[in-house]
């Protein structure tokens, strides 16, 4: 059994200690807005934050993660309001098939936390996720309006 | 539990759900572990049906196999609720391309009601069977959902329109033709009453509807044509469970596939020992060219079944190789045994007399969709219900594939659409996903979901075709093209899914865009077709066989207008003198790109025009080339007539997408064959455009009449106009696809 810290409240767990946090999250927990993409660590649809890091979560191992503070992308708007960066990808409809965005946002939301006013430069590095519909013109000019809300 | 459970709680909810559930069903607090319980299983349940919620019942109750009207149910299309909330059935899938927006806006321009109300939901195939197809071909693709149900839609909101005027004025006791609605309500003009449709849609659902129905002047349409919010983004934000992978079931096991690698090979025979007591992995199901674990987590039986030794009988494919189907292919080029697609004037005796001649091959690889949801289908099979939720292309296709499997009559099937993780062509045609989730279910007898690994993905696709052509091309003394031959070889799709359609004559869908599509006058043109069949699947993917010919007509084009030494966007416009809606397009992008001005020192341009799905699209893009050969795409600018524009920010959105699309298929796109199978496995080694070499796009809207396609149309030409960019930047030709196969660095 492990104790997993998600989105604020406490999961007991008993499932192998080398599956991965992904799915822990979608399986075992029922948490399924955190994406299977690929399984490697290409893609990102799976990133959540660990400690407020954003990480892949289909290449993390539930034995690594066990009392640390998880957020999905379910817990990223706890008290309701949307997150600064699902209010900008709202605004600049940013999904098309949707299916990476949870992966998306969540990458954007812990660079935003990290460099709040990131510059073009900042995002091409930081952001590798990848998006088979091409929202990438709509997420960059999203990035920039999240980080002039805040 | 079980499938009474999901009978008893699905005639609880309606088959749609209930609304208001936007809230409910993503809760994050889902307690407990290991099982979903009651209330996550609700919240799936109405995720599931789209966005409705508990406590109020559309009934879909079949009354002699027709429409059931209800106090809510104006007609099929529209349902209108008491809160004035409209929600518009849609027939088509939603995979990103914002059909679930565009369809539902053709119904509400006639409906007259307050867009700010309307909510859509997907009508299910089950319920189109049982109503005698009242939504029309569910199928999804080709660019077609607006084109082709665009009059339905119409019809359908001018129907209810009708009724809910019809109802209003019986209440009033005044004639029809005094009322009039827009935005939800309905005014008798001479006295000044109104009411609005939430509170006379019961009465409107017992009215009969119009025989006739007039529809506005495109001149009078209010809601066509202005710029709408995407309906769907609000879920896709939120990580709500809406797409077929994220369904939970009370009783659901997990499973994974193991296909045959080679392909058409078969299954000899698995050592089930080797699974007997790993935790959690309840059984291995044997299908005839795969092989399925079955546990109580999909890791776990992913884990399962990379342990499991499986044999397989490779057939008679095990040594094929790319070089092998490369000269399979190419033996097309010269053959006798081309079809002919198009023939005018005498190509060989004009080719006799051109001042001019040149000649090229070009070709182009097998290509993944990858859609970012790999293919997943979750189904339960009881003694007499099939249940399935799919990511679907064509719903009716899934049922009916879902009834074969199960061994059971369609009417016993119910299919849930869900929202598509990326289509692309791959959902619609085929579905072995879901043939496999219902073999896998039967055998089970519980609930089990069926997702395959990214791996199984991309080495089982339905490829988009090898091709090859040589085109011949033969100019006068000043430099016009008169004689222009294209031989085309490949692999046809229709020969693997309708082969006799191959008894009639050429596969003409292999010669999409150099048919009567073919915007370019040259007197003397031949175009033909050597079809050469490889083991590996084909099926169509996003603009299919648009995206290889608009590649070889483009890129030849170039190379007459280099051997003419003239300018590859006059050029053009000399071969499209007669074709003022291709003029105007292809005018549209040079204006917006700046063609008559230098571009930036070391950017170069290229240009290209395709027309297809009955629609139009040039593009320009602006490329460098860096010290180490890297391609740099910096801009491109598409310019898109599609006839009547529904909704420009899908135009504009749809165009985007193609760019990256297709700009991921030539940069890297490419499928490999060795000993039978696909070499490529994942997004390493089959890599996607990320958003650091995201060029600038810019798209211009031609207003057109007619209907087309939007979909697709921006991929086809944005191959050649890159690669005629990198032949203005080194001179160096580009003829096969994809390039990163291709040395750039400066001699």
């Amino acid at each position: 059994m492990a104790d997993l810290n998600i989105n604020g409240r406490t999961h007991q767990v008993d499932v192998d200690p080398d599956t991965p946090l992904l799915w822990v999250l979608r399986d075992t927990i029922g948490l399924t807005g955190t994406k299977y993409g690929c399984g490697i660590a290409q893609c990102g649809a799976c990133t959540v934050h660990v400690d407020g890091i954003a990480m892949r979560s289909c290449s993390v191992p539930l034995s690594l993660v066990a009392g640390r503070q998880i957020t999905t992308i379910e817990g990223l708007a706890p008290d309701g309001v949307l997150h600064k960066v699902q209010q900008a990808w709202l605004d600049h409809d940013v999904p098309q098939c949707g299916y990476c965005q949870s992966g998306m946002i969540m990458a954007v939301a812990a660079l935003l936390k990290d460099k709040p006013k990131p510059t073009d430069a900042d995002i091409d590095a930081n952001l590798t996720n990848i998006c088979r519909c091409g929202t990438y013109q709509q997420i960059r000019a999203a990035i920039h309006a999240a980080a002039a809300s805040a | 539990m079980g499938g009474l459970t999901i009978s008893v709680l699905r005639d609880r909810l309606g088959l749609f759900g209930t609304k208001g559930g936007r809230g409910r069903a993503a809760e994050s607090a889902v307690s407990r572990v290991s099982h979903p319980t009651r209330r996550s299983f609700l919240a799936s349940v109405a995720a599931v049906g789209g966005s409705l919620v508990l406590g109020f019942e559309i009934p879909f109750a079949p009354r002699a196999g027709h429409a059931a009207p209800s106090a809510q149910e104006i007609t099929a299309w529209i349902v209108i609720e008491p809160d004035e909330t409209v929600t518009i059935r849609v027939a088509k899938s939603e995979m990103g391309q914002g059909s679930f927006t565009a369809l539902p806006m053709l119904v509400a321009e006639e409906l007259e009601c307050d867009w700010s109300k309307v909510r859509a939901e997907f009508a299910p195939p089950h319920e189109n069977r049982k109503r005698d197809r009242v939504w029309g071909n569910m199928s999804t693709g080709a660019s077609r959902s607006i084109s082709a149900s665009q009059s339905d839609l119409r019809r359908a909101g001018a129907t209810a329109r009708a009724m809910l005027i019809a109802a209003a004025a019986a209440r009033w006791n005044v004639p029809d033709g005094e009322c009039t609605a827009a935005q939800g309500v309905i005014t008798h003009r001479p006295s000044g009453r109104s009411i609005t449709f939430g509170r006379i849609a019961a009465a409107a659902a017992d009215i009969a509807p119009p025989a006739e129905v007039a529809l506005k002047e495109p001149k009078d349409w209010k809601l066509i044509g202005t710029r709408q919010r995407r309906l769907d983004v609000a879920d896709k934000i939120a990580g709500k469970p809406i797409y077929a992978i994220d369904v939970r079931l009370p009783n659901m096991l997990h499973a994974t596939i193991v296909q045959c690698p080679v392909f058409k090979g078969t299954l000899k025979s698995v050592d089930e020992s080797k699974l007997a007591g790993i935790k959690g992995v309840h059984r291995v199901v044997k299908l005839p060219d795969a092989v399925a674990v079955v546990a109580d987590s999909w890791w776990r039986a992913k884990k399962a079944a990379e342990a499991l030794p499986v044999s397989w009988d490779f057939g008679e494919n095990s040594a094929v190789s790319s070089a092998a189907i490369h000269a399979h292919v190419q033996s097309g080029l010269s053959a006798t045994d081309a079809r002919i697609g198009r023939n005018d004037g005498d190509v060989e005796r004009a080719l006799a007399q051109a001042a001019k001649r040149i000649e090229a091959d070009y070709e182009v690889p097998f290509l993944a969709h990858a859609t970012m949801e790999p293919q997943n289908c979750t189904a339960h099979v009881t003694a007499d219900l099939v249940e399935v939720w799919a990511p679907t292309q064509d719903g009716e296709t899934a049922l009916a594939i879902a009834a074969d499997a199960a061994g059971m009559p369609a009417s016993n099937v119910l299919i849930h659409k869900m929202m598509l993780g990326g289509g692309f062509g791959r959902r619609g045609i085929f579905q072995d996903f879901v043939r496999q989730a219902v073999l896998i279910a039967k055998e089970v007898g519980r609930p089990v979901k069926l997702a395959w690994t990214r791996e199984e993905d991309i080495r089982h696709d339905f490829y988009r075709p090898v091709a090859m052509a040589r085109l011949t091309a033969g100019l006068d003394r000043d430099g016009a093209p008169i004689a222009w031959k294209i031989r085309t070889a490949g692999q046809s799709i229709i020969a693997a899914v309708s082969p006799r359609v191959m008894q009639f004559g050429v596969d003409r869908n292999f010669l999409q865009g150099l048919l009567e599509d073919m915007p370019y006058a040259v007197p003397n043109y031949l175009v033909d077709f050597a079809m050469r069949n490889t083991h590996v699947p084909v099926g169509v993917w996003r603009s299919v066989n648009h995206s290889q010919n608009a590649f070889f007509k483009e890129c030849f084009v170039d190379e007459m207008a280099v051997a003419a030494a003239a300018d590859p966007y006059l050029f053009r416009r000399k071969l499209l003198a007669n074709r003022a809606r291709e003029l105007a397009v292809l005018d549209a992008a040079a204006a917006r790109a700046g063609w008559d001005t230098p571009p930036q020192p070391g950017v170069s341009r290229g240009i290209a025009l395709h027309n297809s799905q009955n629609s139009i699209c040039a593009q320009v893009v602006e490329v460098s080339i860096g010290r180490e050969g890297k391609v740099r795409v910096h801009r491109v600018v598409s310019a898109i007539d599609a006839g009547h524009v529904v909704n420009p920010l899908t135009i504009e959105l749809q165009t985007e997408s193609a760019v990256v699309f297709a700009l991921t298929a030539a940069l890297f796109g490419e499928i490999t064959i060795k000993d039978g199978r696909v070499e490529q496995a994942n997004f390493h080694d089959y890599p996607m455009l990320r958003l650091a070499d995201m060029p600038r796009v810019e798209t211009v809207i031609v207003p057109g009449t007619g209907w087309g396609g939007v979909g697709e149309t921006a991929v086809p030409p944005l191959a050649p106009a890159l690669c005629n960019a990198i032949f203005s930047a080194t001179g160096k030709r580009i003829r096969s696809l994809p390039l990163k196969n291709h040395d750039l660095r400066s001699a």
